[in-house]
């Protein structure tokens, strides 16, 4: 994907002053209150058996910012994002959606509250063609009632309007020349941009990302780049899980920092990049190498922690 | 070697009434497995429970085949929810575990002696279509002279099993076609992505387990129609697994797999079976009978039907005309 | 393994005296009848099988009633210990009716008594106007008012030596679960491949004989044991290794070894024929008394043998470096490659030694309750119910499940007809996933 697909890499949009502008006074503290938080969550804890995965305090998400959730592997970023989406129970805590609290609220409700999820790995629908991919998407289809779904001209006209949608998306995401192919013929970076744009056929008000970026060509990296900031552009907020951190100091308003399940750290990019806390998270004391770098390290150790921490349980 | 005559039987097979039961079971199990990716091999329970529905309706309740009809198609309903509840939230492996499993639960209790009262134990329940055989407006066999013939009573079952096959694809067909059957086929693929987009995937896999049930009880239907009488011996395990053959030999979510496999399933096997018991017969048969006597012989034809189920499933998922663009997905 | 079986093989053989042959024993004289009788017989042999060859017992009395409890017709058994009573009137509108034979149990000799107190009475339907022929075993006599609980006892010793087969089969498979996340519905055709192969060597010609020792079917089972290993591998390197390179998922893969099963099903039939059949020793073996419960020595070697087997399967689970990798690869067969271990190894270990557990389990099974092509067939529901009771993929929890779910099903027929004891175990299956899908030593896991 050539790179001048992506005009508003370098320069200051808008939008992204005023969101960045919102969130100016807020303390630079793990839990810190947003003036206008679309997402809270309070006291989460969930255990795998002896092992905690997830205990967050407190964490409240600022609306219309692009805020991104970064921390070495094993700190219960996926299984946050799973409790929060619906599709994981913690064993306790209470968490809120636009002030509709969501406990015990199932995955399927949660997306159509307006907080639509992507997967760390792609979730295409192979045997259907990109386009009925997207038709998918759309909410509140009257075809999709078992009683109407034999009679097409009760479902016909919506189904033409969604498809008008979709072509829109699929253009705007350079998928239109895929239309008629099978999800399962994409490139792994494609499918990426089609779970994007499928997500976006429900109008979500939270898109949450799970590491978009994961196994994208450095081509087809710049253009989603732009697709994520167009997303705050159209005044939606966006979450998302990344390992990449050029890309995250790039387009994040507010970075929220996990360890061990626990938020360690919050705060601009700029800042939190150079918190101490943050640091020793990922690096422990070798702070002087690059981050993305000295990341390996890291994962190993803590894999080796989780299957240790594993054993020991099996064992007992 | 008589191969008129095993071609008359095949021919015979592949329309009679034997092929319309398992099409019906089979588009049952399209509607479970080919759209909606479920694993039912429990098929047998749901035809079991629709056909003793009309045998008891007339032997127990001494009302009429549409009573039974009526309280078949709402039992196998019940018995799919009872089934997808426990199972529909886990993973895969657990709804066949749980199908294969109370599919031989329901055939051992009707088969037991302690509701022989009932059931007829082993035996089954016989004289109960009367009702069905008087409505027969054919006189007189049907066929081609020297190589096959339907009885009048065979024509009769086949003329209502036929119509109701009809009926059951299109209304697959209008099902699938709608954004209700998208749901399907997107749960087929990954539920995830399916849960994540807004959909309720449980409510989905259940209809699909409901309405797949119901086509299962057509089925069931029409083995007491057709062979007058229902034992639970005709309801056996091996039962669902032919359905599964005579689906990927059509083409699992195709609307006509079904159809277009049951006649192949049913041509094949008849051939199969005619080919061995002939090849073995008399006093000096074709193969010796060292090798194989004509009990072996009968078994030949199971025995190429496993191997072609594990075939057709590991090589030809889409049927034996099916898409190669689709097949190059399912390489991945 | 071997071990325990050289010890226990002169004990068991010495106490089973075998029987010369399988059907030697069983003939039966029935008595001389006119050919031009149609009416329909129902005959039989009395035969006490505590001696051996067994003796006839004569002086029995027989009577035949009809289903509403008329007598119809009495007879006595003869010198032979046949006896045949006609059943009167017309044979026609005889067919399809029942009939009750019952043994009068004051008439048997002194010290006496049937195997199965149940078998008193036996109720027969008449399909056919052949001649049709009942047994009633005669033995020991139970001990009088086997009260609730010894009754109790006796079953759960019948139901410890059947978990413990149950536990060998259901092991197997959810260590093939575990390592490649695939439900085997093939895997009682590998329960009956151990069978076939012991049966196989007890049908060679002659015997197998050590200082005078006929140890035919324990070399049988030995040999099943290490054919059905190579069968494991044959199995996973023909078949599911190819599928697994090919990315086939696993409701594919289910399908498959859906068709593998017919496949191999028919093939046993064809190789073995349909009729149930014993293997050449130990089918008859005299129980022992210990304390209430009655055991036959064969029980308590198949028992013995399976419960080591089982300790050294878990053993070699836990302490071995092969071991430990299969867990690994159970637990996450990605980190597991990533950190060195060569997954495609593993799992062909795990299906040498599955199969070749499931194997061993249907050798001995042959021994315990006779051979029959669909031996293992029948028992896979109830594997399956063992395994997800335990939890899917887990060790100890095949093994627990097992043995709830073996001496379950024995102990329900204190309460219900043993004709259900299947039934509640597979209602016990439907009910662990309502209550505890993961089972009672499986985990909960990860979504995503």
């Amino acid at each position: 994907m050539p790179a001048e697909t992506e005009p508003s890499l370098a320069k200051a949009t808008p939008r992204s002053d005023a969101a960045r502008a919102a969130l100016v006074d807020v303390e630079h503290e793990p839990g810190a209150k947003k003036p206008d938080p679309i997402l809270v969550a309070h006291g989460i804890r969930r255990q795998f058996g002896g092992l905690t995965a997830v205990d967050v305090e407190h964490v409240e998400i600022q609306r219309g910012v692009i805020t991104a959730l970064i921390g070495p592997n094993g700190a219960g970023k996926t299984t946050f994002f799973n409790l929060l989406t619906g599709f994981d129970r913690p064993n306790e805590g209470t968490w809120s959606f636009k002030g509709t609290t969501l406990d015990k609220v199932p995955a399927y409700k949660v997306a159509r509250l307006g907080m639509v999820r992507t997967f760390q790995l792609t979730k295409v629908l192979s045997r259907l063609t990109v386009i009925e991919n997207m038709r998918v998407g759309a909410t509140d289809q009257r075809g999709e009632g078992l009683l109407s779904a034999m009679f097409s001209w009760l479902w016909r006209g919506q189904e033409e309007t969604n498809t008008v949608k979709a072509d829109e998306l699929l253009e705007r995401f350079l998928l239109h020349k895929k239309r008629e192919d099978f999800a399962g013929s994409l490139s792994g970076g494609q499918r990426k941009l089609l779970e994007m744009a499928r997500a976006l056929m429900a109008d979500p008000e939270l898109v949450m990302l799970d590491e978009p970026m994961a196994g994208v060509n450095p081509a087809l990296k710049q253009s989603l780049l732009g697709h994520v900031k167009s997303l705050r552009e159209e005044g939606r907020s966006v979450l998302f899980v990344e390992h990449d951190m050029d890309m995250v100091r790039d387009i994040s308003d507010w970075v929220i920092v996990m360890a061990q399940g626990k938020v360690v750290a919050e705060g601009p990019p700029d800042r939190v990049m150079s918190d101490q806390r943050v640091i020793d998270a990922y690096l422990g004391s070798h702070h002087d190498q690059d981050l993305s770098e000295d990341m390996e390290e890291t994962i190993l150790a803590e894999a080796q922690a989780e299957i240790d921490a594993e054993h020991t349980e099996e064992k007992s | 070697m008589d191969f008129v005559a095993i071609l008359g039987s095949a021919i015979q097979q592949a329309f009679g009434p034997t092929a319309v039961i398992y099409c019906l079971a089979a588009i049952g199990l399209n509607v479970h497995f080919g759209y909606t990716g479920l694993l039912n091999f429990g098929q047998a329970g749901f035809m079991m429970v629709a056909g003793y529905s009309i045998a008891c309706a007339v032997t127990i309740f001494a009302t009429s085949l549409w009573v039974g009809v009526v309280v078949g198609l709402l039992l196998a309903a019940l018995l799919a929810l009872a089934l997808g509840v426990p199972t529909l939230r886990l993973r895969a492996d657990y709804l066949a575990i749980v199908t294969i499993a109370s599919a031989e639960i329901i055939r051992q209790t009707v088969a037991a002696a302690s509701f022989s009262e009932y059931f007829g134990g082993q035996d089954g329940v016989t004289d109960f279509i009367s009702g069905f055989r008087d409505a027969n407006p054919y006189s007189g066999s049907v066929g081609i002279p020297g190589l096959f013939r339907w009885s009048a009573f065979d024509i009769w079952v086949m003329t209502v099993g036929w119509l109701l096959v009809a009926l059951s694809c299109l209304v697959v067909f209008l099902l699938m076609r709608s954004p209700w059957g998208r749901v399907l086929k997107s749960i087929r693929e990954d539920e995830n992505a399916v849960r994540s987009l807004g959909k309720n995937v449980y409510a989905y896999k259940m209809q699909a387990l409901v309405i797949g049930g119901i086509f299962g009880a057509l089925a069931g239907f029409m083995v007491s129609l057709r062979s007058a009488a229902v034992g639970p011996s005709f309801f056996a395990t091996d039962v669902t697994f032919f359905a599964y053959t005579v689906l990927l030999i059509g083409g699992a979510a195709r609307v006509m797999g079904p159809v277009v496999g049951a006649i192949i399933f049913w041509f094949l096997i008849t051939a199969l079976g005619g080919f061995f018991s002939q090849a073995t017969a008399g006093a000096d048969p074709l193969i010796p009978e060292a090798i194989m006597d004509p009990n072996q012989a009968s078994l030949m034809r199971f025995i190429f039907l496993g191997l072609g189920l594990m075939l057709l499933m590991i090589f030809r998922p889409q049927g034996i005309f099916g898409d190669r663009r689709e097949l190059a997905i399912d390489a991945r | 393994m071997i071990a325990v079986l050289a010890l226990l093989a002169p004990a068991a053989a010495t106490a089973a005296a075998p029987l010369p042959t399988a059907d030697a024993g069983s003939v039966c004289q029935v008595p001389e009848r006119d050919e031009a009788d149609a009416s329909i017989y129902i005959t039989g042999c009395l035969r006490d099988l505590r001696e051996d060859p067994p003796t006839p017992v004569p002086g029995v009395a027989i009577t035949l009633s009809d289903a509403e409890g008329n007598e119809l017709a009495a007879a006595e058994s003869d010198e032979n210990g046949a006896f045949a009573v006609a059943i009167p009137g017309d044979p026609i509108s005889a067919l399809g009716q029942q009939f009750v034979v019952a043994v009068d149990e004051e008439s048997l000799p002194e010290g006496s008594g049937l195997r199965n107190p149940d078998d008193v009475e036996q109720t027969i339907t008449v399909n056919t106007d052949a001649d049709q022929s009942v047994a009633f075993p005669i033995g020991d006599p139970l001990p009088e008012s086997a009260g609730g609980l010894t009754l109790a006892l006796q079953l759960t010793v019948g139901g410890l030596v059947f978990s413990s087969l149950l536990a060998m089969a259901a092991l197997g498979l959810s260590m093939i679960f575990g390592t490649t996340g695939l439900t085997n519905f093939s895997h009682g055709e590998l329960i009956t491949f151990g069978a076939v192969v012991a049966l196989a060597v007890d049908r060679l010609p002659g015997q197998i004989a050590i200082g005078g020792l006929n140890i035919t079917v324990i070399v049988g089972v030995l040999v099943a044991f290490v054919v059905s290993a190579a069968f494991g591998w044959l199995n996973d390197a023909a078949l599911w290794r190819p599928l697994r390179k090919r990315g086939t998922g696993i409701i594919a893969m289910m399908i498959v070894s859906i068709g593998l099963s017919i496949f191999l099903r028919n093939v046993f039939q064809y190789v073995a024929g349909a009729q149930s059949q014993n293997y050449s020793q130990y089918s008859a073996v005299t129980p022992i008394q210990v304390g209430p419960v009655q055991v036959t020595l064969k029980e308590i070697a198949v028992f013995l043998i399976a419960v080591a087997v089982l300790l050294g399967t878990t053993a070699f689970l836990k302490y071995t470096r092969t071991g430990k990798a299969t867990r690994a690869v159970a637990d996450n067969p990605a980190l597991s490659a990533a950190t060195g271990i060569n997954v495609e190894r593993v799992i062909s270990i795990v299906w040498i030694g599955g199969a070749a557990l499931a194997g061993l389990a249907g050798a001995l099974l042959g021994v315990t309750q006779g051979f029959d092509y669909q031996i293992g067939f029948k028992l896979l529901l109830l594997v399956f119910a063992a395994v997800v009771l335990g939890g899917l993929g887990t060790i100890w929890g095949a093994i627990v499940g097992a043995f709830i779910i073996g001496t379950f099903t024995e102990l329900t027929t204190l309460f219900v007809p043993a004709e259900f004891k299947f039934v509640g175990a597979l209602l016990v299956l439907i009910l662990v996933l309502l209550v505890r899908p993961q089972g009672l030593l499986g985990r909960a896991q990860r979504v995503g």
